[in-house]
C-alpha cells in the first residue's frame, strides 16, 4: 500500500536551526508499522532523515515521537490502523523535550525528572545474613510502574509541562510511587513529603488523563500520581491546596448530595489566606454583573439525606 | 427520544446559560426528559482522590434510578461523561465489586443490574436524534463564522470507557456539529488538552497559561468563538479569560466561549436571551451580531 508520511525536519547546524516540512511517498506492506514506512523514506528516500529506534517490538522505547499529534511508539503502530484510505500521516518529534535533530529528542530532560525522585532503592537497614526479600503479592503490585520502558511518551503529552517546565512529570511520578510502595524502601514517609511540598510536585497535575491515554505499557501514571496524592494525605500530608480542594469537595458532596461551588472555592484557597481571598473577589464580581454568582447558600439535592446515609455506609465499612 | 436528564452542578450553579439553552433546544427537537433531582454530583474525579469507592456508589446509585425509569441518562458535562462512564466501566466488568457496590444502595431499595447508558447531549444530538433531523430544525446557515472546537479532557479520554472503539465517531463529534450548522472549523492543537480548571486553586499561574494559550492560539487562527461540551472548561476559559490574557499575554480577553446548545440555538435563530449569551464573561456580542445579520433559510 502506498503512504503518504509529511514529517516534520530540523537541521541544528543550518544558520543556527531550522524546522521545514517535508513529504514523502512509499510504498509498503498492509502489516507495516509507521517505523517500517520511516525505514523505507531513511533508506530509499533520503538518507539524512535521522530518528531513532532499535528492538522494533516496544521493549527498547527508543522509537517514540508523535503521529498525527499524539506520542506513539512507531514500532507498535500499524500504518493500516491511522490510514485506512490513504490518509497522510503527520509525523513530529516528541513534545516538552529538547528537539537534537529530526525526529530524535535528547533525553536529558526526561532523565533530569527520573533523577529528582531518587529513583533508587533505599532500604532502613541491612540484612544481617542473605538479601532484601519482599513478598510476591507486594512485588507484583509494582509491575505497572515496573513496565515502564523509559520512552517519554507521557513527558510528550503531558499538557501541565507543556505551560511548566518544573513539574517532575508522569514518568518519574510514576517511577517515585515504586518506590513508595516498595516494601524494602525505607524513605517512604521522607519521599512522600517531598512530593507533597515541591513546587511541580504531585499536585500540580491536572488529571488530564492525557499520559494514561499515550503511555504503551499500561503503567498509567495518573493512576499512581492519585495513589501517591492519598498515601501523602494518609501520611498527615495535610498542608496543601490540594488536599483543602479534594477535602472540601468530599464533604460538600456528604453534606448537600452536591457541590457547593463558593465553599469549595473558599476552602481551597484557604479562608484566611487574605491575598488569595481578594483574588476570588474581581471574579465573584463579574459573575454577579453577569447574574451567573453561585448561590452563597448551597443547594441541595432533593434526596441528601440519602446521601449522607450512603456516605455513613461506605464510611462505616473502611474501619 | 426520552431521557433521564442529568444537568450535573455546574449548569445548575455556575453556568445557568448551559441549563437555559440546553432546555429550549430539548424541547424545539421534542426531547423529552425527566430531571434526576435526587442524584447526587458524580464526584468529578475530586471526590474519588479521597474515595473511590463513595464515587463508585454515588454514580452507581444515579444508574440504577435511571435503570428503574427505563431511560438513558444525558449529560451536560464532560467531567460528568467521564466520571460517569469510568464508574459504569469498572462496574459492569466486574460483577464482584458490582454486587459490593450495590449491598449499599439496598437501603434505599435500589439495585443497579448494568444496564443504563450515559451520553453527553453532544454524542446524543447525533447519534440518537441523527444529523439530518436536527439540521431540519435550523432557520439559518451560520456561513463564514469560524469556531475552535475545545474537548477538554473528560470526554476524550480514557477513550476506551468512553466506548470511543464502537463509536469512533466521537473523536470529532464537535467538529461535525460545526459543520453541520454551516460554520468553519478552526482547528487548534490545544483542543484535546486540559483548560487548566483542576488546578485553578491548587496552581494558579499554570492555570492561567492554559487558558491564555487555547483562547489566544484559537483567535490567533481566526476564531470568532470557541464551542466546548465541558461547563468546567468554560468556566477557567470564558470566566477566567480577562485575567490570563492580560498576565500571560499581555492583551484582551476576546473570544466567546459557548456551550454545544448554545451553537445549535444559534444555528435554530434562538435569540441572545433565550440563549443566556449576555451571561458570558468575555462578552458574546459580535458574535451574536454576526449570526443575526446572516440570512433565514428560506
Amino acid at each position: 500500500m502506498q503512504v503518504n508520511l509529511k514529517i516534520k525536519r530540523f537541521d541544528p547546524t543550518d544558520s543556527g536551526g531550522k524546522t521545514w516540512w517535508q513529504e514523502y511517498e512509499v510504498d509498503v506492506h498492509t502489516d507495516s508499522t509507521v517505523l517500517d514506512a520511516l525505514i523505507e523514506v531513511r533508506e530509499q528516500e533520503d538518507g539524512t532523515l535521522a530518528m531513532r529506534c532499535a528492538c522494533r517490538a516496544s521493549i527498547c522505547g527508543s522509537c517514540g515521537m508523535r503521529v498525527n499529534g499524539n506520542a506513539k511508539l512507531v514500532c507498535k503502530t500499524r500504518v493500516e490502523s491511522l490510514s485506512p484510505n490513504g490518509e497522510q500521516l503527520t509525523i513530529e518529534p516528541m513534545g516538552n523535550q529538547h528537539v537534537v535533530r529530526d525526529l530524535v529528542v535528547s533525553l536529558d530532560t526526561f532523565f533530569d525528572q527520573i533523577n529528582r525522585v531518587e529513583p533508587y532503592l533505599q532500604p532502613s537497614f541491612v540484612p544481617e545474613q542473605g538479601e532484601y526479600t519482599a513478598s510476591n503479592e507486594s512485588m507484583e503490585n509494582l509491575v505497572t510502574s515496573m513496565n515502564c520502558i523509559m520512552c517519554g511518551i507521557c513527558v510528550s503529552d503531558c499538557t501541565v509541562l507543556e505551560v511548566d517546565s518544573n513539574f517532575i512529570g508522569p514518568a518519574a511520578l510514576a517511577k517515585a510511587w515504586r518506590f513508595t510502595e516498595d516494601p524494602r524502601d525505607g524513605k517512604r514517609d521522607e519521599r512522600l513529603k517531598a512530593l507533597n511540598d515541591e513546587d511541580g510536585g504531585i499536585w500540580d497535575c491536572t488529571r488530564c488523563l492525557k499520559c494514561v491515554e499515550v503511555c504503551p505499557k499500561g503503567v498509567a501514571p495518573m493512576d499512581r500520581i492519585m495513589e501517591l496524592r492519598e498515601a501523602a494525605i494518609e501520611a498527615g500530608n495535610t498542608n496543601t491546596h490540594g488536599y483543602h480542594h479534594s477535602e472540601s469537595f468530599y464533604n460538600s458532596v456528604k453534606k448537600n448530595g452536591r457541590l457547593d461551588e463558593t465553599r469549595l472555592a473558599i476552602d481551597s484557597a484557604g479562608m484566611f489566606n487574605i491575598p488569595r481571598m481578594l483574588d476570588l473577589v474581581p471574579i465573584g464580581l463579574a459573575a454577579m454583573r453577569k447574574g451567573k454568582l453561585p448561590s452563597p447558600m448551597p443547594h441541595k439535592s432533593e434526596d441528601h439525606k440519602k446521601v449522607r446515609e450512603l456516605y455513613d455506609s461506605v464510611e462505616g465499612e473502611s474501619k | 427520544m426520552k431521557y433521564a436528564f442529568y444537568p450535573g452542578c455546574v449548569a445548575r450553579g455556575g453556568a445557568p446559560e448551559l441549563y437555559d439553552s440546553a432546555l429550549a433546544v430539548m424541547e424545539r427537537l421534542g426531547i423529552e426528559h425527566v430531571e434526576l433531582t435526587k442524584a447526587a454530583c458524580t464526584g468529578a474525579g475530586v471526590l474519588q482522590e479521597k474515595n473511590l469507592k463513595m464515587g463508585d456508589v454515588l454514580n452507581v446509585r444515579t444508574f440504577a434510578m435511571a435503570e428503574e425509569m427505563g431511560l438513558p441518562i444525558m449529560v451536560l458535562c464532560s467531567t460528568c461523561q467521564g466520571v460517569m462512564s469510568q464508574a459504569n466501566h469498572r462496574v459492569q466488568r466486574d460483577p464482584e465489586y458490582l454486587a459490593e457496590i450495590n449491598t449499599h444502595l439496598a437501603a434505599e431499595g435500589l439495585e443497579y443490574k448494568g444496564t443504563t447508558t450515559v451520553k453527553h447531549m453532544l454524542w446524543a444530538l447525533i447519534e440518537d436524534i441523527g444529523l439530518d433531523t436536527l439540521k431540519e430544525t435550523f432557520t439559518r446557515e451560520l456561513t463564514g463564522m469560524n469556531m475552535a472546537p475545545f474537548y477538554g479532557c473528560y470526554i476524550v479520554r480514557p477513550s476506551e470507557a468512553l466506548g470511543f472503539l464502537d463509536n469512533p465517531e466521537r473523536e470529532t463529534s464537535l467538529e461535525t456539529l460545526i459543520e453541520l450548522v454551516g460554520g468553519n472549523i478552526t482547528d487548534f492543537p490545544g483542543k484535546t488538552a486540559c483548560c487548566g480548571f483542576p488546578i485553578l486553586f491548587i496552581n494558579q499561574a499554570n492555570s492561567m497559561k492554559m487558558v491564555a494559550n487555547h483562547t489566544g492560539t484559537a483567535k490567533d487562527l481566526g476564531a470568532d468563538a470557541m464551542v466546548t461540551p465541558c461547563p468546567l472548561c468554560h468556566l477557567n476559559l470564558d470566566g477566567y479569560q480577562p485575567k490570563a490574557r492580560r498576565r500571560v499575554r499581555g492583551d484582551k480577553a476576546d473570544l466567546p466561549v459557548i456551550h454545544v446548545p448554545q451553537l445549535i440555538g444559534l444555528a435554530m435563530g434562538m435569540s441572545e436571551k433565550e440563549l443566556g449569551l449576555q451571561k458570558h464573561i468575555v462578552s458574546t456580542k459580535k458574535l451574536v451580531k454576526q449570526a443575526e445579520a446572516l440570512p433565514a433559510k428560506a
